[in-house]
């Protein structure tokens, strides 16, 4: 193996982005980076007979544009990974009746971006494998359907709460050279600080993106400014602060550091503390940081989605909310 | 960092809410809600010229029904929203609950969707109501045993 583990971290050699694909919500169309989407839906069915239906839609029509913009057709591509938030990962799973190559499901809650590249990355690196697609896909009707309460109740819900993100994100990687590639991995471990209010997430998930981050700079022994950016997958507002004044006192000073939750919505929208799920850390960082790293602001960025890996019953029986990020770095070729 | 360190970390960069403004909104809310009650309570009576024992069940099905209609068009989750407890006291809030969960069940049929899910969210304050008042009428029965 070229390229061993280095405590929980991968240095990657020969794995690149071929083309990316975002399909948003309307909300997330309407926010500050809605223009960076490919493709924005002015409502939440897609014409579908329901919202499951409808998320299926978005996962379509996001691998579409990708393996156009690609120029490779479905037969090309060696593996899918899917992941999404429902039970089951119900949306990965019936949208793979459409795909004639392997599938794997995974999940890692909102993190499950970063176990998607990571899975794929190391497939790539070792050359068992030449094209691999990624998708991710929330919705948030479907998601506040599952984990909370129905979507027109009428409840004050409380202003720790986050909002999960409607739309699909798709991720084609190839050992084929291109302009960016994934250059390093953290695998995340289990974190659990005895949160129990699955209406602040951000609180119970910065702890791991925190010891992720630690162990990402450690294992590979880097400063936190070795990056142009450090961004956090959907801490939001809040969970942001929580994080700042971690890596303040821990002497980690980055260049710039960011949240995903935060960078999605504009202040003004009615989402909360910001943005969460799976597509939240997905379409900031492949629709809009990407096409920033295309454009030259960034040369290095690392990106630590992060995940609440909770369930709703277990949530009742008042356990504690297990939480992971699993990290990567995009770098300019 | 151990847990309660986190802990007090966390909660010196807590956001606060706004309890001052919450409670404000959800007194003029609830307030309001009551008079539209009270309005047709005032209707039926005086217009209707039904007594005030017989009124009251139809001011109370008038306001339900109207609370259904609302969250059908998606206007009482966004009064709730920023109400918070004066819509989801009074009973129009009970009927959301309701209607809520009866449209979430929607696409799964009738039966096993909307039948099964009508009293998802409501179904435990009819079991508790019940319960209370088995229990405060025993008590009120016990007392009366004696005095």
């Amino acid at each position: 193996m070229p390229f061993p583990i280095s405590g929980s971290s991968f240095q990657l050699q020969n794995v690149y982005i071929e083309s990316v694909a975002t399909s948003a919500g309307k909300l997330e169309g309407e926010g500050p980076i809605g223009n960076y989407f490919d493709l924005v839906y002015h409502d939440n069915y897609l014409g579908k007979d329901s919202y499951e239906l409808a998320e299926i839609q978005m996962i379509e029509d996001a691998l579409q544009i990708s393996l156009e913009k690609a120029g490779v057709i479905q037969k090309e591509i060696d593996l899918f990974i899917g992941s999404d938030l429902n039970n089951q990962i119900t949306a990965t799973n019936y949208f793979s009746k459409r795909l004639e190559r392997p599938m794997y499901g995974i999940y890692s809650a909102c993190a499950s971006v970063g176990q998607g590249i990571q899975l794929g990355s190391l497939l790539l690196e070792n050359e068992a494998m030449e094209r691999i697609n990624i998708f991710v896909s929330s919705h948030n009707a479907c998601a506040e359907r599952q984990f909370r309460y129905p979507n027109e109740y009428g409840i004050q819900k409380p202003i720790t709460s986050t909002f999960t993100a409607t739309g699909a994100v798709n991720i084609l990687l190839s050992t084929e050279k291109s302009k960016v590639r994934v250059e390093s991995i953290t695998l995340g471990r289990v974190i659990d600080m005895l949160q129990t209010n699955p209406n602040d997430m951000g609180k119970a998930m910065a702890p791991s993106a925190f010891d992720t981050l630690k162990n990402h700079l450690k294992d590979l022994k880097r400063k936190a400014d070795y990056y142009d950016l450090i961004v956090t997958g959907d801490l939001s507002s809040y969970g942001k602060k929580i994080m700042e004044v971690m890596m303040e006192r821990e002497g980690i000073v980055p260049k710039e550091y960011n949240d995903c939750g935060c960078l999605l919505y504009d202040s003004t929208q009615p989402v909360f503390q910001g943005g969460s799920g799976p597509t939240c850390s997905g379409l900031v960082t492949f629709g809009y940081l990407y096409q920033k790293i295309l454009q030259g602001k960034y040369q290095r960025i690392l990106v630590l989605p992060t995940g609440a890996l909770l369930n709703p019953v277990m949530t009742n029986q008042k356990q504690s909310i297990p939480c992971i990020s699993h990290a990567f770095s995009l770098e300019v070729v | 960092m151990n847990k309660q360190e986190y802990e007090n970390l966390a909660q010196s960069v807590s956001p606060k809410p706004c309890r001052k403004k919450n409670a404000g909104y959800a007194f003029l809310v609830g307030g309001i809600i009551g008079a539209i009650g009270q309005f047709f309570l005032e209707l039926y009576q005086n217009i209707f010229m039904i007594n005030e024992q017989d009124a009251t069940p139809y001011m109370i099905v008038t306001m339900v029904l109207l609370a259904c209609i609302l969250t059908g068009f998606g206007i009482y989750d966004k009064l709730g929203s920023f109400a918070g407890a004066g819509s989801f006291i009074p009973i129009t809030g009970f009927a959301n609950s309701m209607t809520s969960s009866a449209m979430e069940g929607k696409s799964e049929g009738i039966v096993l969707g909307i039948g099964a899910n009508v009293f998802k969210l409501g179904g435990t304050v009819i079991t508790f109501g019940i319960v209370s008042s088995f229990v405060v009428g025993g008590i009120r029965y016990a007392i009366s045993y004696f005095w």
